[in-house]
């Protein structure tokens, strides 16, 4: 008789139990899952998509615009890494069907060194220049420039 | 009938800038000292009509006038009075409007500060400016009339597009206009010296103060838009080379280096033909950005809706100012004198090496931005040149210039004296590599490029307490005096070290933001939630509410750390009403050492939603950073040179 | 010599002037073909109105033909659909549809409500087709040759002026 009881009891703490674990499991707030079943593919997917131009919009990248194409292309990205091409393949993918149009890094070719180089150039150019104009005034005579005033005290670091 | 009653007043604005441009230029050519005076009282009447015309606008929006298609086009009976009035400059017509009114402004601001000017010097000014209102008055009159009636009226208005329904929107295109139109008044001086021959420091010392308020402007502007993009755009980007936004950094780019060698031209009389071709560039280049966004050559967020006459008309107008600016330069630069010596290594050099990087920058930003329509024009196919490209080129086209701003203020003037400057700098060498290495390691990681920006920082920021502490204690620590000294340091002197400093600010944000911001794309239900950095982010759900002219889905995110609530985010899914548009309202709390930024996605089955949680260290310092920089302008400008007993600023 | 320094500005200027006035006439959004002179896609899709049939790129080797893309939610395409249909009633050369990203109903209804121009509809539902052709925009027109190779592609609506200056000429290059 009391083994009977005993073992009710037990049921029904192991049934309180249960039903105190589910209200707990209730209360406890969810870790929100990550939006995309693989975070790591999907950080190299936003990657690649920031380099390369929505052709509906034009001015936004296909990992920010919100047009069909964009999310179509984005889907053909995440399907190629996932089978394992590279960046480049996926590139190279794009530009044989939109041309270089669709990349933001314009790739660097003949038509594009101007591009690349101008900027390097033009500051060695510039500083350059520069330098040969200034070391040219440097070797003229004190009688080429204009006096010194009063108020320009030569070595006074203080006056702005 | 007040839109005719505009219209007329723009007509009448065009004469008299025609009569402004001419006479009192004739005047000063032939020393007719009656014509010159006839300057300043055109210029107050020019503006009284532009402002009596933009008024008229104004009412036509206020007032819901549909017969008025630009009106039509902008607004819409449930807009906000704010957003109406804003309105005024959300298209094409308006914002020129509001471009010659700010013309307007600052030609009477020149009348009323010029006296002390000669008046041949003042009258030919004037009248500069005066033919740059005649070609933009006529742009607008000719191709793009605000006040074109619609027959039928129209009963309802299309609304202004809702990116621009912010109070951001309201103030930026004002301040940048502010600044692009300012930099017309160091071209209109420049021209005016070429004219007349009167190239000297006096004119460095006058050009000068009307620069920096300009570039005050610009600053502000800029970063308004920027921050306006990060928080309206709702993916919390905040520079995206877009066109538009590369034609604002050129002339701010140029202003900059005008600045610096105005200083040189004031100081020693030199380079002045150079400091006269940049006051001419940076105008110009507020022209090419005003030609960029309404004649449709290029693709762009920002551009306005176009028709090709209307850019023909503005090339042929770049082309007579641009070109006869140039032209007259050809002509009248090579007789400009050397000015004073000053050695190969001194503050001299270091400020003419300043501007050589400042003018490559922007050359290199125009570079980019209109390879692609050179390519295309030469039929050798269409490429796009974005975000990669100008990273990339740009920050190591600044970072050289950022590295001698360490050391541009504390050279001297005539001979730098590089041993011993070396040696004066060295603590704040040794600071910044330092500090960059102690932030990059508190940050979590440190990072070569990242570390490099933060030395930059650091260096800029070492290297303006060196120069101060050597005015404070010019011989050794002596407390008893600084107090004094520190109050008794020259304003621009001051303004320059604040707006040095701001640049410091400006770029630990980027540096910050671009290599420690975290991103969390999650799918969320009610109650979930996530964690970045410390933050826990709770969805608890969707509260559906309806704005004036729209509806919304807004989220309910709490955010709390250790515990303790941080802020209850609200980012926003709207459908405007009239367009039908859907917009993402981003939410952010903004702290000193980061920002929380939340924005929604989609929804997805089961009531969950996607949704983008952002941590952005520093992010508030670049456009800080701005701020610090345009106070530096203004502390520089209040100095006491341009404060004379006789009246206000030169 | 010393002031011919001073013309540099003004001579940059000259170019730039020269290049934004040519970038006035060009049109900044549109996109050209890199396939040109190459190979069509391989591709093998459902019939809009068969599906169990199926047509495929080599089916069609041998013959010039016109592929036009086009959808029943797509408005432009409303704009050149008559002048399609026309120009099917008098030309030799087959036009086939390309139903872009479209639901074949209401795809079929489309064509019942304005007419039928092409000899086939393709339904490429979910645009991977569309993409390997380099579709963004809807209508595109492209002129295949005998060989399976692109001759020609046109973005946006068809006019008369772009049939008559453009297509008919090119159309009897290929086949004479």
């Amino acid at each position: 008789m009391a083994n009977a009881r005993i073992a009710l009891c037990r049921w029904r703490a192991l049934a309180l139990s249960a039903v105190l674990a589910c209200a707990g499991g209730w209360a406890l707030a969810n870790e929100a899952a990550p939006a995309s079943a693989d975070p790591a593919l999907e950080a190299r997917v936003t990657k690649l998509s920031t380099e390369l131009r929505c052709l509906v919009c034009q001015n936004q990248t296909i990992a920010d615009s919100h047009a069909e194409l964009a999310v179509d292309l984005r889907r053909q990205v995440r399907e190629m890494l996932q089978a394992g091409q590279s960046e480049q393949q996926v590139i190279d993918f794009m530009t044989a069907r939109y041309g270089d149009f669709v990349l933001y890094r314009p790739p660097f070719k003949a038509l594009t060194a101007l591009l690349w180089v101008g900027p390097a150039l033009m500051m060695v150019l510039g500083l350059g220049t520069l330098f040969v104009v200034l070391r040219r005034r440097s070797r003229l005579a004190d009688a080429a420039f204009e006096a010194d005033g009063a108020d320009d005290a030569p070595n006074d670091p203080h006056l702005s | 009938m007040i839109p005719e009653i505009g219209h007329f007043s723009l007509w009448l604005a065009l004469g008299i800038a025609l009569v402004m441009g001419a006479v009192p230029l004739a005047g000063a050519q032939i020393g007719r000292a009656d014509w010159m005076a006839l300057a300043r009282p055109l210029a107050y009447a020019m503006f009284f009509c532009v402002a009596l015309a933009f008024g008229c606008l104004v009412s036509a929006f206020v007032n819901h006038d549909f017969s008025v298609a630009y009106v039509v086009s902008n607004s819409n009976t449930a807009l906000p009075l704010q957003y109406r009035v804003a309105g005024v400059w959300g298209g094409h017509e308006g914002s020129l409007l509001l471009w010659v009114l700010m013309l307007a402004l600052w030609t009477v601001a020149v009348a009323l500060f010029s006296r002390h000017l000669p008046l041949p010097v003042a009258a030919r000014i004037l009248a500069v400016m005066g033919l740059v209102a005649v070609g933009f008055l006529l742009f607008m009159l000719l191709t793009s009339n605000p006040f074109d009636r619609l027959f039928p009226a129209a009963l309802q208005g299309r609304d202004l597009n809702p990116l621009l329904q912010d109070p951001g929107m309201v103030i930026h295109p004002p301040m940048l206009y502010m600044g692009y139109v300012g930099f017309s008044v160091a071209f209109a001086f420049a021209i005016a010296a070429l004219i007349g021959g009167n190239l000297d420091v006096q004119w460095a010392r006058w050009t000068r103060p009307w620069t920096t308020v300009a570039w005050m402007f610009l600053t502000i502007g800029i970063a308004l838009g920027s921050s306006w993009a990060y928080y309206e755009l709702g993916w919390g980007g905040w520079w995206f080379w877009d066109p538009v936004e590369n034609a604002s950094l050129m002339p701010w780019l140029l202003g900059t280096a005008l600045i610096h060698s105005l200083a040189v031209t004031e100081k020693r009389n030199s380079f002045k033909s150079w400091t006269v071709l940049l006051a001419i560039l940076a105008f110009s280049f507020s022209l090419l950005g005003t030609f960029l966004v309404r004649s449709g050559v290029l693709s762009s967020v920002h551009a306005f809706a176009t028709d090709p006459t209307r850019g023909q008309f503005i090339l042929a107008f770049l082309a007579v100012v641009v070109g006869g600016s140039f032209a007259l330069y050809a002509w009248r630069a090579p007789d400009v004198g050397i000015g004073k010596r000053f050695g190969l290594w001194s503050k001299e050099s270091s400020l003419l090496a300043n501007n050589v990087l400042l003018l490559v920058a922007a050359l290199a930003v125009m570079l980019g931005t209109l390879y692609p329509l050179v390519l295309d024009a030469m039929g050798l196919g269409k490429i796009s040149v974005g975000p990669p490209y100008f990273d990339a080129v740009f920050v190591w086209l600044m970072a050289p210039a950022v590295f001698l701003m360490g050391i541009g203020p504390l050279a001297r003037w005539k001979d730098a004296q590089l041993p011993a400057l070396a040696l004066r700098l060295r603590w704040a060498a040794g600071v910044a590599v330092l500090a960059a290495l102690l932030t990059g390691w508190l940050a979590g990681e440190v990072r070569p490029v990242s570390t490099l920006g933060l030395v930059m920082a650091f260096w800029i920021m070492g290297s303006v307490a060196t120069d101060l502490w050597g005015r404070v204690h010019p011989h050794g620590p002596d407390w008893a005096h600084a107090g004094a000294r520190l109050r008794q340091l020259p304003r621009a002197l001051a303004g320059m070290m604040l707006a040095h400093l701001g640049i410091a600010v400006f770029c630990i944000g980027v540096v910050m933001v671009k290599t420690y911001e975290i991103e969390s794309d999650v799918k969320m239900a009610v109650g979930d939630t996530t964690t970045v950095r410390g933050y826990t982010f709770r969805f608890d759900g969707i509260k559906e509410l309806q704005g004036p002219n729209y509806v919304a889905a807004q989220g309910q995110m709490h955010v709390s750390k250790d515990g303790h609530l941080v802020a209850e985010l609200r980012p926003e899914k709207r459908i405007y009403r009239v367009q039908q548009n859907p917009m993402t309202e981003a939410a952010i709390d903004s702290g000193l050492t980061r920002d929380l930024y939340v924005s929604l996605g989609e929804a997805v089955d089961g009531g969950a939603w996607i949704v983008r949680v952002y941590v952005k260290p520093f992010i508030d310092w670049i456009w800080g950073g701005c701020l610090l920089m345009a106070l530096g302008g203004l502390l520089a400008i209040s100095d006491r040179r341009y404060r004379r007993s006789q009246g206000t600023a030169p | 010599m010393k002031h011919l320094r001073y013309l540099v500005p003004l001579g940059l200027l000259l170019v730039l002037l020269y290049f934004l006035r040519a970038g006035l006439s060009l049109n900044p959004r549109e996109v050209p073909s890199p396939l040109i002179g190459k190979p069509a896609p391989v591709f093998s899709l459902p019939r809009l109105d068969q599906p169990a049939v199926r047509i495929a790129k080599d089916d069609l080797r041998g013959k010039v033909w016109i592929l036009n893309v086009w959808a029943s939610w797509c408005v432009a395409c409303r704009q050149e659909h008559p002048l399609l249909v026309a120009y099917a009633k008098s030309s030799q050369v087959p036009i086939y549809g390309l139903n872009y990203k479209d639901e074949p109903a209401a795809g079929l209804k489309w064509l019942a409500d304005f007419g039928n121009p092409y000899t086939a509809s393709l339904a490429d539902r979910d645009g991977r087709v569309g993409i390997d052709f380099g579709v963004y925009g809807v209508p595109e027109t492209f002129v295949i040759d005998g060989e399976g190779v692109i001759r020609y592609k046109h973005i946006g609506p068809l006019t008369p002026e772009v049939l008559r200056d453009t297509i008919d000429p090119l159309l009897k290059q290929l086949h004479g």
